[in-house]
């Protein structure tokens, strides 16, 4: 029931995600944070089986952690992406794989680009503009797909989230109450409140 | 056997006209009012039809049993799904639009369907679910609203020809009728234009905006954000097909060609048909494709920092 979006901008991307953690019809929490931040300049929105959510998150967190301990320099977020990619599709072929679903999103300093990664937990990955998870993709993508604008600041790519948003909260039977919004761009990761 | 009581009982509304009919002299026994209806009240004594239901105790199981294309892949008969269909009203009446593709699985079984059957000059309906029933039962309901016409000497309005489909399915309720998806009666009457979402549950909803079937989520993304009351005719014409071909896009059951329609106070009026891929590429018209690749060409997100002119030393 997770919903999560994504969108880049010119030098920025945003990830919303949801913050309900559900068990069967009940809510067990509505301020949980589902977007990890990774490094200085990348973010991670999780969303899936409940526990392996955060079991894997947190496997990549560390992981990612480790890496900046053993170099001098971070993890460019392609490579941060493929790596990531790499453990869900070693995952998925294990006795016991993690059910994640994952938007990557991170600023690369080296080339001032914003860099987006969708990717689901067999493993499939796509660097993109925009990208959604959950029921909300039913109804962003098409929206993104006619309001989403490459160039657009950091204003106007709130504003295209909020509509995703509001399409979701008419639409969507179960629609979330609440969404935690976090950016990442040259200056480094924030949150931010709509 | 209960026409021939009514001839002969004393307090019918045939007995009415009757004794109404003696007083007046008139012995001309087939007035206009009694042509072919029973002096407008033939509608009331003949109720709804009923039809051949398979002779078994759970019709909707055992349909299901020779349908289900998800469970038995080898079933005898696919029925055709997947349609995106969207109405919504407006300042300058309602605009009607919907795809053209129908699948019977994952097989594309045609391109060119006519999802919008057009009852009478002032009446729409959009078909979503199974094809034939939609088919069958929207001809049929033309048929009804033309004896309206002729019984009542008046044009039947949205509701009442909404509400009479309604009933109708109702009846067949549990029975295995495929209209689940739901149709959209839409038309202009006396109070404007109006628009009636019917399905085979028994829903019958008014409103202003619709989408149904399995890419209306999609076709919602668009319309929901692009729709007021005050938009010109162009724009809602616009909304409808960028709203269509944004499912046609997204959704797997959905493409092909889109139909538009706009029905106004003189009844409807068909706009075009357009094929999604030239959409896609090239716009109506070729006035600018509506696809993501083609609206953001040359554009980027990365913003390097400006170029510092080298400072003389």
């Amino acid at each position: 029931m997770d919903v999560s979006f994504a969108i880049t901008g010119k030098g920025y991307v945003i990830i919303a995600a949801d913050t309900t953690a559900a068990r069967s019809i009940i809510k067990m929490k509505s301020d949980e944070d589902k977007i990890k931040v990774l490094s200085p300049h990348l973010l991670m929105a999780y969303s899936g089986e409940p526990g392996d959510t955060v079991q894997f998150a947190e496997f990549i967190e560390r992981n990612i952690r480790l890496y900046h301990i053993r170099n001098p320099h971070p993890l460019r977020p392609q490579s941060a992406a493929s790596w990531i990619r790499r453990s869900l599709a070693d995952s998925i072929r294990s006795r016991r794989p993690y059910a994640v679903n994952l938007l990557v999103g991170g600023y690369d300093p080296a080339e001032h680009a914003p860099h987006l990664y969708w990717m689901d937990y067999l493993g499939t990955m796509a660097e993109v503009p925009f990208a959604a998870h959950g029921y909300g993709a039913y109804f962003a993508l098409s929206l993104l797909d006619r309001y989403h604008d490459p160039e657009a600041n950091l204003e106007e790519g709130i504003a295209t989230l909020k509509k995703c948003i509001d399409e979701v909260a008419q639409r969507l039977v179960v629609a979330p109450g609440k969404y935690k919004v976090k950016v990442v761009d040259k200056d480094g990761v924030r949150e931010i409140e709509l | 056997m209960h026409a021939f009581a009514e001839r002969f009982s004393t307090n019918s509304a045939s007995a009415e006209l009757r004794r109404a009919k003696d007083i007046l002299g008139e012995d001309n026994d087939v007035s206009d009012v009694m042509w072919g209806s029973n002096a407008g009240f033939g509608s009331l004594a003949r109720g709804i039809p009923r039809f051949v239901v398979p002779a078994v105790q759970d019709p909707s199981a055992f349909l299901r049993m020779h349908t289900d294309d998800h469970a038995d892949p080898s079933c005898r008969i696919k029925i055709k799904h997947g349609t995106t269909t969207l109405a919504f009203r407006f300042k300058g009446g309602v605009i009607v639009a919907v795809d053209s593709r129908a699948t019977a699985g994952s097989y594309v079984a045609s391109g060119t369907v006519k999802k919008v059957i057009e009852i009478n000059p002032y009446l729409l309906g959009t078909m979503a679910g199974g094809a034939a029933d939609c088919q069958y039962w929207e001809t049929y309901l033309g048929i009804q609203c033309r004896l309206h016409e002729l019984r009542n000497r008046e044009r039947i309005s949205v509701a009442a020809a909404s509400k009479f489909l309604s009933n109708l399915v109702s009846n067949y309720k549990g029975m295995g009728l495929s209209m689940v998806k739901g149709t959209m009666i839409c038309g202009w009457d006396k109070t404007g234009p109006a628009i009636f979402y019917v399905d085979s549950d028994g829903t019958r909803l008014k409103g202003d905006l619709f989408s149904v079937g399995s890419g209306s989520t999609f076709a919602y993304g668009v319309l929901d954000q692009g729709y007021r009351w005050d938009l010109t005719d162009e724009e809602a014409q616009e909304l409808g097909r960028r709203s269509i071909y944004a499912a046609g896009h997204r959704d797997a059951f959905s493409g092909n060609t889109i139909n538009l329609y706009h029905v106004k106070e003189d009844g409807w009026r068909f706009i075009g048909n357009y094929d999604v891929s030239e959409m896609h590429y090239n716009g109506p018209g070729g006035t600018g494709g509506y696809g993501y690749d083609v609206r953001v060409e040359g554009r980027t997100s990365a913003n390097p920092p400006e170029e510092v002119p080298a400072t003389e030393a």
